[in-house]
């Protein structure tokens, strides 16, 4: 059976308005209300699936992030997880902290934490990177099924069906492998009151970037983040000769 | 007496106005509380449970309900379906079998026993959470838990606890089954009857109930029943509650009721012949059954302050939603005067409410013993609270308000049994009253004691008379009350305490002109209901109020004009309440306890139409 890692990222609630700061910094994120990233419950759910149908011998959450980001981990664990481990990272290395940084700590505890199967969601949506797993597949050289909708056992380890534009496709994969989960791969259970209750007892370990040997230095400087601009009103044109003199006015052709 | 204590005496005399708060020589003997509204009605502003307002989550309890939170409403947003639910008069399948996978069955049950242990606080926040979606499912939830098994929490012993605990939060419904065709407030003349059986081992039970919440599902009920018993040689009937599984046999339940609102709750009768109801499942103690069932009402009650918070919350935000979009005459309807008086009124009502409910649970939660007035009077201040509030709300809202789509018209059908069950607001009026009255009058007894043994009590009625002196001539200021507010908020309080004061003279007067005859007075009685609900809620904002204030809460502004604008009211109310004892008064009344009994007596109008035709 396989122990599979999960991670989890806190992100702002996906029904909240988000605002940006005055200063252009970043999004305001005080006293805002933040949950787990939607795709990565799915994830998490998987992983707990996978345990009920006893392909999975333990779960274990993951999640990088301040303080807070113990909240997700609490509700992953809520969800089935077995233990947790809170990659703590704070601040301006917080500020930074890109999808690259991110799969090497991933990749590091898989290997720590001898994981045979990685799942995340396939972007967070405050970022919408879709990065993580690709790179920490790539890092570890394993292979990767990203946007599952559906993962089966397989003799040889697993088939994964993978939401692609064109539909769907189907491979297979040995194991250790990578995966992220995609919108139609299954609907998260609620957590449960009692399950909360439980969830207070199961182990959840602290470690920093520094103690995996994971280097946090930034590669990015955030140079301002603003509101997209106010869409413009259209105007209807009565045939192509307007439509395509209107553009050469504008300056778009 | 020594001539010391003559000196002393009169030192007290001179020194009337500068009353610290609750340090009155208290008669020996008269019982003491430190009950708000017990107080009020001896004059006396006893702080101790209302300032400064009750911190009862520890950081450990905080946590956990932030974590509980999310989960229950999103449940509440996504999976139960309040319309399906009034509409079918039943709540779906799968959402009765998320509801107990979430293990909102047993939020107060130990955790060794299958429950989530939460306080009175904890609790309280979770139902608000109902209360603002679905109160049809709020009554299932509480007449289970609340009411239906609560006195197994209270009263049972480690053997029914152990028995019966993990079965209510394991799937088995409960019902609290005390109501019958002829006995409805008048709960001590209850007919059904419990037999001790010749065996000594088990009861024979029979009598029927009538309108029990979860009646139709409960496999586990308290029952409350005349049993006989000795007392002084002779037997007489007592009611008894015991725990009467529906597998006992003899256990019958009526149809579904078809109600105005809360229609997906099961109501049913209740019928019990020859149930064999063993020995071991008496409650509390044979004889007890009234005081458990009192105990489990006053123990519930915050729960449906809180619940209703949530649903005038709820209310309140959609009326504000429309004030602010709807435009008629080139204007939103919230520029308009009466609109935002209307607005101003619902968030009153809202916020008192609200500051009720967790006051009460706060008070419990840290243990106070006399807490009962309190839960009574946040229990029928929520239910008319919410029922103005949700009726303004489909005013402001106009047609579409009276539309069944908009979801309003359902919870004000929801609403309106609130002011019935549970205590009928107008019986809980007379309960605080009467109590109050009760409590005022044993302090007066003592005095009246001294004054027949006056060289015993000179001081006492020294100072009692030097209080009396100095609040008839008008120069009463009542309890120092600046150092419990914050500063803004001084001017209410201290009007309040001069109202507090003034209270206590009127209760006095109506003792002295009636004497024990007193409890038939009942249009006085509920003038005086009225000024203590005035004067708690008044309390009770003041407290919240200023504890937004002092933890720089950035909503600590809104929070002190709603505490003035309320007192502002009550206060004024309660300054005409001398005048609601007098003559004038006294007169109104007689003619409306004339004009009842005739209505009465003609079985309807006593007059014809105009016409005569």
């Amino acid at each position: 059976m396989s122990r599979v890692l999960v991670g989890v990222k806190r992100v702002i609630d996906y029904a909240v308005k988000v605002r940006v700061k005055p200063d252009k910094t970043g999004v305001v994120t005080d006293g805002v209300k933040h949950s787990m990233n939607p795709f990565d419950e799915i994830a998490v759910e998987e992983a707990v699936r996978m345990k009920e149908k006893k392909l999975a011998s333990e779960v274990i959450a993951v999640s990088c992030g301040p303080t807070q980001a113990q909240e997700t981990l609490r509700t992953a664990l809520a969800m089935g997880a077995d233990r947790a481990i809170h990659v703590e990272i704070a601040g301006a290395e917080y500020e930074t902290l890109q999808p690259l940084h991110v799969a090497k700590i991933l990749a590091k505890l898989s290997q720590d934490e001898k994981a045979d199967i990685v799942i995340v969601g396939k972007q967070a949506i405050d970022d919408d990177s879709n990065q993580t797993a690709q790179m920490t597949a790539a890092i570890l050289d394993w292979p990767q099924g990203t946007f599952a909708s559906k993962v089966e056992k397989s003799d040889a380890g697993l088939t994964v069906t993978r939401e692609i534009d064109g539909g769907l496709e189907v491979i297979k994969t040995k194991l250790p492998a990578v995966l992220s989960a995609d919108l139609r791969l299954n609907e998260p259970r609620y957590a449960t009151l009692p399950n909360i209750m439980k969830a207070k007892k199961k182990p959840m370990k602290k470690v920093s970037a520094k103690d995996l040997g994971v280097d946090l230095s930034p590669r990015i400087k955030v140079v301002s983040v603003e509101d997209p601009p106010v869409r413009q009103a259209g105007a209807i044109v009565p045939d192509v000769d307007t439509l395509v003199a209107k553009l050469k006015e504008g300056g778009h052709v | 007496m020594k001539s010391t204590q003559l000196v002393a005496a009169a030192r007290r005399l001179g020194a009337p106005h500068r009353r610290a708060l609750g340090t009155a020589p208290e008669p020996r003997g008269a019982r003491q509380s430190a009950s708000f509204t017990l107080n009020l009605f001896r004059g006396q502003f006893e702080p101790a449970q209302v300032f400064p307002y009750p911190d009862a989550l520890g950081a450990e309890q905080r946590q956990t309900l932030a974590e509980l939170l999310p989960p229950v409403e999103k449940f509440f947003r996504e999976v139960n379906d309040p319309a399906k639910n009034d509409a079918a008069a039943q709540i779906e399948e799968r959402t009765l079998a998320g509801l107990w996978e979430l293990g909102a069955f047993g939020l107060q049950v130990p955790c060794e026993l299958g429950g989530l242990g939460l306080s009175n606080t904890q609790y309280a926040r979770l139902v608000e959470v109902v209360g603002a979606h679905d109160l049809g499912v709020g009554i299932t939830l509480g007449a289970h838990q609340s009411i239906g098994f609560k006195g197994i929490l209270l009263f049972g012993t480690e053997e029914q606890r152990a028995r019966y605990l993990p079965r209510v939060t394991g799937g088995e419904y409960a019902a609290f089954c005390l109501t019958e065709p002829s006995s409805g407030s008048d709960a001590g003349s209850i007919k059904t009857r419990a037999e001790l059986a010749p065996d000594g081992e088990h009861y024979v039970l029979n009598g029927s109930k009538i309108w029990i919440s979860n009646g139709g599902i409960a496999e586990i009920m308290t029952v409350f029943a005349q049993t006989p018993v000795q007392r002084d040689g002779r037997t007489v009937d007592k009611v008894t509650a015991f725990v009467v599984e529906r597998a006992f046999g003899g256990v019958s339940s009526g149809p579904p009721e078809n109600k105005m609102g809360i229609r997906c709750s099961n109501t049913t009768e209740v019928y019990f012949e020859d149930v064999r109801v063993p020995a071991r499942c008496v409650l509390g103690g044979v004889g007890n059954g009234f005081k458990v069932a009192m105990n489990i009402l006053n123990n519930g009650r915050f729960g449906m302050a809180a619940a209703l918070a949530g649903t005038q919350r709820a209310a309140l935000r959609q009326a504000a939603e429309h004030a602010a979009t709807r435009v008629q005459f080139g204007r939103r309807l919230a520029d308009f005067g009466a609109v935002q008086e209307k607005l101003a009124r619902m968030a009153l009502l809202q916020y008192v409410t609200e500051s009720l409910a967790y006051m009460v649970s706060g008070n419990m939660d840290a243990g106070a013993a006399d807490y009962h007035l309190e839960a009574a009077i946040s229990k029928v201040f929520a239910s008319d609270a919410a029922w103005a509030v949700v009726d303004e709300a489909i005013q402001i809202l106009g047609g579409m308000g009276f539309m069944k789509a908009t979801g309003l018209e359902r919870v004000l059908r929801d609403l309106r049994i609130f002011r019935i069950f549970e205590g009928t607001n107008d019986i809980l009026r007379l309960f605080v009253a009467l109590t109050g009255i009760q409590f005022a009058g044993s302090q007066l007894q003592e005095l009246m004691r001294a004054f027949k043994r006056p060289t015993a009590h000179l001081g006492l009625i020294f100072s009692e008379a030097g209080r009396r002196a100095t609040r008839a001539v008008g120069l009463a200021r009542g309890a120092d009350v600046d150092a419990l507010v914050s500063a803004e908020l001084r001017a209410p309080a201290r009007e309040l305490a001069r109202q507090v004061l003034q209270f206590g003279a009127c209760v006095e007067a109506a003792l002295r002109k009636h004497g024990r005859a007193v409890v038939d007075e009942q249009l006085l009685l509920n003038r005086l209901a009225a000024g203590a609900v005035d004067a708690y809620t008044s309390a009770a904002v003041l407290s919240r109020a200023s504890r937004a204030r002092r933890l720089g809460l950035p909503t600590a502004e809104h929070e002190a004009r709603l505490a003035e604008a309320w007192t502002e009211e009550a206060t004024e109310r309660l300054g005409a309440l001398a005048a609601a004892l007098g003559p004038r008064a006294q007169r109104h009344g007689e003619r409306l306890t004339a004009l009842g009994r005739d209505v009465a007596a003609q079985g309807g109008s006593p007059t014809r139409n105009p016409l005569e035709l």
